[in-house]
């Protein structure tokens, strides 16, 4: 179904090359110098809160803002300059558009379709899509999920090269969420390469090959989901009940120690595996039993949190 | 220009009742009613010996072109900008500019359709003369429903939203309404109004559709004034328009 007829020779070009891009609005900058560069058939994430600027680097990727420094590149070609190339090898789900409301479902794929040499055939898109019961239906007359899936296989329908989605999956239900994870992994599965702006950290763990964490204008990190849980400070979280109390102090003065949590006579560290060896020494030496004793793996969610607020504190010092 | 953009919007014009009727029905429809009017289909001596029909169906033929370049089409326009329609399909190859230039062809298309309706009606129903200098009358037209959307483009660049589009355009429909001629025909304006109304680009259209009909090439003034507005309304609105 997807990339027909597409024969690439492999080269080492990366396909998307952001370096050193910078874009303010009246004096307020929001993209401060961000490069990253992502490989032809990787699924490469923008993670970062409200208004780091992930919406508006990927605007100058997709060729809709025009960056004041730094350059961008796709498929070694320039955006701004060469947008009618660029268009034609990348699929843009945008995060904030709408159709025009009396265009229905078909008419807009059909329309979309004709804008590219080489499109998909709409009606299996479609069906992937669960669009099929809704061909007839007017935009304007779609539920917010719907709408989203039609944007998705707009997206898709030129037969691209890249796809760029921003907030993929919002606004869609567990379930269309899931099925729709399992189609950008198909599409990647065909070679194309995905850029993918979100803020679910579910989402980013289970598609991503590698994330760029921005915050505040910046790249905080750039990583694989599990290099990036390694690399925060509390990968390894630790809980449990102790049989009798705990002195405080002992448990300062743990090994890579993170974080000390007290919550209903539970405790909860993280650290690393270090810590983990320290703690069960520490509970032998005082013949404390733990109960219910948990050692699990810190979640993107965790490092996540942890990369932005490390970012907070250098700017406050 | 592109044709699957073009073929889409006029697929969607046909969907909007509102826009069809006041476009192209209302104004032949108004033609019906006046002439309905016993009186009006008497000759009058201050009208040059034209019955004031006569002097109504060119009022009928500017009038669709005014509704649907300064009404309909700002609001569209604004609506697709403020919708994001415009930046979608600026993430294609084909930009946005298609679409702009197809909402002209539309509603251009949609204006001379409508004029086209209410000469036949007034030749059929009433008796009005077809334009007796057919090529002039033809010119007039084209360079006022040039006018018209060139008007549109500049309310649809200076509004931010729809509200404020159908604010603008109402603000500027009922003066050009006035100047085309729908409460008094340009004939029977005083001279002096009849001067400055000619300056205006549907006073000079006005004027210009009334020397072709009567068989004149219409007076190169008129033309000028109307050519002048296309020129400095297509450049405000290329300056001022958004995308975004």
């Amino acid at each position: 179904m997807w990339r027909q007829g597409a024969s690439r020779e492999p080269d080492a070009m990366p396909v998307i090359e952001v370096t050193e891009l910078r874009k303010s609005y009246g004096g307020r900058t929001v993209v401060d110098g961000v490069s990253f560069a992502v490989e032809e058939g990787e699924i490469f994430g923008i993670l970062g809160p409200n208004g780091a600027g992930k919406t508006t680097t990927v605007e100058c990727v997709e060729g809709l803002r025009v960056p004041d420094a730094g350059r961008v590149r796709v498929t070694g070609l320039d955006p701004v300059a060469d947008h009618a190339r660029v268009a034609r090898v990348l699929g843009a789900q945008l995060q904030q558009s709408e159709l025009q409301p009396k265009l229905t479902v078909r008419e807009a794929l059909e329309l979309y379709a004709s804008f590219y040499p080489s499109p998909l055939d709409w009606a299996p898109l479609a069906e992937r899509l669960g669009l099929t019961a809704k061909l007839t239906t007017r935009f304007g007359k779609l539920s917010g999920g719907q709408k989203q899936r039609l944007f998705i296989a707009l997206a898709l329908i030129g037969n691209p090269r890249v796809v760029v989605l921003d907030e993929l999956t919002t606004g869609l239900d567990p379930r269309a969420r899931r099925d729709t994870w399992a189609l950008i992994e198909d599409v990647r599965a065909s070679g194309v390469t995905v850029l993918l702006v979100t803020h679910f950290m579910e989402e980013a763990q289970r598609l991503c090959d590698r994330i760029a964490v921005i915050d505040k204008g910046r790249v905080a990190a750039l990583d694989t989901p599990a290099g990036l849980i390694r690399r925060s400070a509390g990968a390894t979280v630790i809980s449990f009940t102790p049989s009798a109390p705990l002195d405080d102090r002992d448990l300062a003065v743990l090994p890579a120690l993170a974080s000390v949590e007290h919550k209903d006579g539970r405790i909860t560290l993280s650290g690393t595996d270090e810590t983990v060896n320290a703690v069960i020494t520490l509970l032998a030496r005082h013949r404390i039993t733990a109960h219910q004793l948990r050692v699990v793996d810190a979640t993107l969610d965790d490092a996540f949190l942890d990369l932005t607020k490390a970012d907070t504190k250098e700017e406050a010092a | 220009m592109s044709t699957a953009v073009l073929k889409t919007e006029v697929r969607l014009f046909r969907r909007e009742p509102g826009a069809i009727f006041w476009i192209l029905l209302f104004p032949t429809l108004l033609l019906v009613i006046l002439g309905s009017i016993p009186s009006f289909r008497d000759h009058q001596a201050d009208l040059g010996g034209l019955r004031t029909i006569d002097v109504y169906v060119p009022v009928a033929v500017l009038l669709g072109m005014i509704v649907g370049g300064l009404q309909a089409m700002p609001q569209t326009l604004t609506g697709y900008r403020e919708r994001g329609i415009l930046r979608r399909m600026a993430t294609t190859p084909v930009r946005p500019s298609a679409l702009l230039s197809a909402q002209m062809a539309v509603y251009g298309g949609a204006a001379l359709v409508s004029a086209l309706l209410a000469l036949a009606v007034g030749r059929l129903g009433f008796g009005v003369r077809l334009p007796q200098q057919p090529l002039g009358y033809v010119l007039a037209l084209l360079l006022a429903v040039l006018a018209a959307l060139a008007l549109g483009s500049v309310v649809a660049a200076l509004s931010r939203t729809t509200k404020i589009a159908g604010a603008i355009g109402s603000a500027v429909f009922f003066p050009s309404m006035f100047c085309a001629g729908v409460w008094a025909p340009v004939q029977s304006m005083p001279h002096l109004l009849a001067r400055i109304v000619g300056c205006t680009p549907f006073g000079a259209a006005a004027q210009a559709l009334n020397q072709a009909a009567a068989g004149h090439w219409p007076g190169w003034s008129h033309l000028g004034v109307l050519v002048v507005w296309i020129l400095l309304l297509t450049g405000a609105a290329s300056r001022w328009f958004r995308w975004e």
